[in-house]
């Protein structure tokens, strides 16, 4: 159980002069759920960009499954199993459910399993079947963010990141998808969180790191933080 | 001629005319869906092609003939390698200014068009080439209205090539790519989708519509010359406009229109087919006024 997903050691990252991400270092292990805490514009959603290739880091290294991913295309990294369900959902609106859905699996090769993934997306989410043929704009947030997950599922993901998946959403619909997310964990998939919502990211989460303009300024197990005072005044409220 | 014969005639040639101009204004529409470039060097394209294709079919046809067989593996070769020519001109001129502003891209656009025509100018000398075909001159009669089955076959290979893409775009996974991209191409890198590779697979494809066009017209009006992608890549622009820019039922069906428009405009009493272009161009003067968006219109259409 403790061998490392990911590492990202010392990364750096600008966007044009700004120095978004100042030397982060942080590390995620096989099983585990790891939430990312901070204000906006702390750097959290850089750091998975970083992570997934879409920006490139200007010092540092990223390594998933022991292999050095920093100077590898996007759609590469996809291929090794690292899945990233971006800020605000980002669904492909004017295609059908069922296409945004496939689209999740373009790496794919072999129909049969494609139609295997998506009969478990459909477990996970059922709604999404009963409306496969609908345009996604027509869903409701709460949906589209079940999509946008289910379509990062259908890659079959090692590793998952979610950026904000409860961003925007009511309060039930909240607990809905940290309870997915606890279950995808449960059937084995390693999750590292970016959230806005620490109550909720610490309850489900493993382990936690705190993000502060690019830095990271404190990392514990979930347990210690939610306890630790300048946590509770920062971000859990009294 | 009766009135019913004129409108008759006119629609025959309104529906050979708006084919070429559909087929060519579907690269200008997918090419703009994608990465929103208004590639002025897509008419250039479609000469090219008309030049490979009449290349090419002198070449075979002592073999396979000027016929429909010579005429049709001319075609598709044409196809193949304007379709090469449009990626290597995707990577040579345009994936480096991707990044840099618009106005950057457009003129690096003009440019492709200036060297690509300039190009066949000098190798043609200017001059017209004809394009000698071997089909014959039956058609079908009906009264006063005389339809060649050139004509027919040149509607039909239209149509089979839009019904081809169409299910292309919507069955096929690196169709559905080409969709997606238009939509958002970051969510595409992360669905582990080669941006890249479904950018050039579409300039492939608009490239190889152009060229089929290309060699029609030269089949059709019997000769090709260099500046003869000037004017329909403009009218193909119209009609990609009039169908609503970046999506591909819109293109097909605005190169429908405009090919009809301008059939029907000659036979409005006092302007004469010389004309045409006047008013094909007023159309889209006054579209561009009261519906930006094209019939299709921006809510109801995908950027493809």
């Amino acid at each position: 159980m403790s061998e490392t997903v990911l590492t990202l050691e010392n990364v750096e990252t600008y966007y044009g002069k700004i120095h978004a991400l100042r030397g982060i270092s942080l590390s995620v292990k096989q099983g585990q759920i790891v939430t990312l805490l901070g204000a906006n514009g702390a750097g959290k959603s850089t750091t998975l960009r970083t992570v997934s290739g879409l920006v490139r880091c200007a010092k540092g290294r990223v390594i998933f499954l022991g292999k050095d991913i920093t100077r590898i295309d996007p759609h590469h990294i996809v291929r090794r199993g690292l899945i990233q369900v971006p800020e605000g959902r980002r669904i492909f609106k004017g295609m059908s459910i069922q296409e945004n859905l496939e689209l999740g699996s373009f790496t794919l090769k072999d129909d049969a399993e494609r139609r295997r993934r998506m009969a478990r997306v459909f477990d996970i989410f059922p709604i999404l079947e009963q409306r496969r043929n609908q345009d996604a704009s027509l869903l409701s947030g709460g949906e589209q963010q079940m999509l946008a997950m289910g379509r990062g599922l259908m890659t079959d993901p090692k590793l998952l990141l979610l950026d904000e998946p409860s961003m925007g959403l009511a309060p039930f619909l909240v607990q809905e998808i940290m309870r997915i997310i606890r279950r995808l964990n449960e059937d084995g998939v390693t999750i590292l969180l970016v959230e806005q919502n620490a109550k909720v990211a610490l309850k489900l989460a493993d382990y936690g790191y705190v993000l502060e303009t690019g830095r990271i300024v404190m990392e514990s197990d979930a347990a210690s933080l939610q306890q630790d005072e300048r946590i509770i005044k920062a971000y859990l409220g009294t | 001629m009766s009135t019913l014969d004129i409108l008759l005639q006119q629609l025959a040639n309104g529906l050979i005319l708006g084919s070429f101009y559909s087929l060519v204004a579907l690269g200008y529409t997918m090419v703009y869906g994608i990465i929103m470039l208004l590639n002025f060097a897509h008419g250039d394209i479609y000469m090219v092609g008309a030049f490979l294709g009449l290349a090419i079919l002198t070449t075979i046809g002592s073999v396979l003939g000027f016929g429909w067989g010579g005429i049709l593996a001319a075609m598709c070769c044409s196809m193949i390698i304007t379709g090469l020519l449009g990626v290597l001109i995707q990577r040579v001129a345009y994936v480096p200014m991707l990044s840099a502003p618009r106005l950057s891209i457009l003129i690096t656009a003009l440019a492709v068009s200036m060297v690509l025509y300039n190009g066949a100018m000098a190798i043609t000398d200017g001059e017209y080439r004809a394009f000698t075909v071997d089909l014959g001159f039956e058609g079908i009669e009906m009264g006063a209205v005389f339809i060649t089955y050139t004509q027919v076959a040149l509607v039909l290979a239209t149509a089979v090539l839009m019904v081809t893409l169409y299910l292309f775009v919507h069955r096929t996974m690196w169709g559905k790519a080409m969709r997606a991209i238009a939509i958002d191409k970051d969510a595409c890198r992360l669905m582990g989708i080669n941006v890249n590779a479904v950018i050039a697979l579409t300039f492939f494809v608009g490239s190889a519509l152009a060229a089929a066009a290309g060699v029609m017209a030269g089949v059709y009006y019997g000769s090709i010359h260099f500046f003869m992608g000037f004017v329909i890549g403009l009218k193909a622009f119209t009609s990609a406009v009039i169908g609503g820019i970046g999506s591909i039922p819109g293109a097909m069906l605005g190169g429908l229109v405009l090919g009809l428009l301008e059939a029907f405009g000659t036979q409005i009493p006092f302007i004469g087919s010389e004309w045409k272009d006047v008013f094909a161009f007023a159309i889209l003067i006054l579209l561009l006024v009261f519906r930006p968006t094209g019939i299709l219109g921006k809510t109801e259409i995908e950027r493809m």
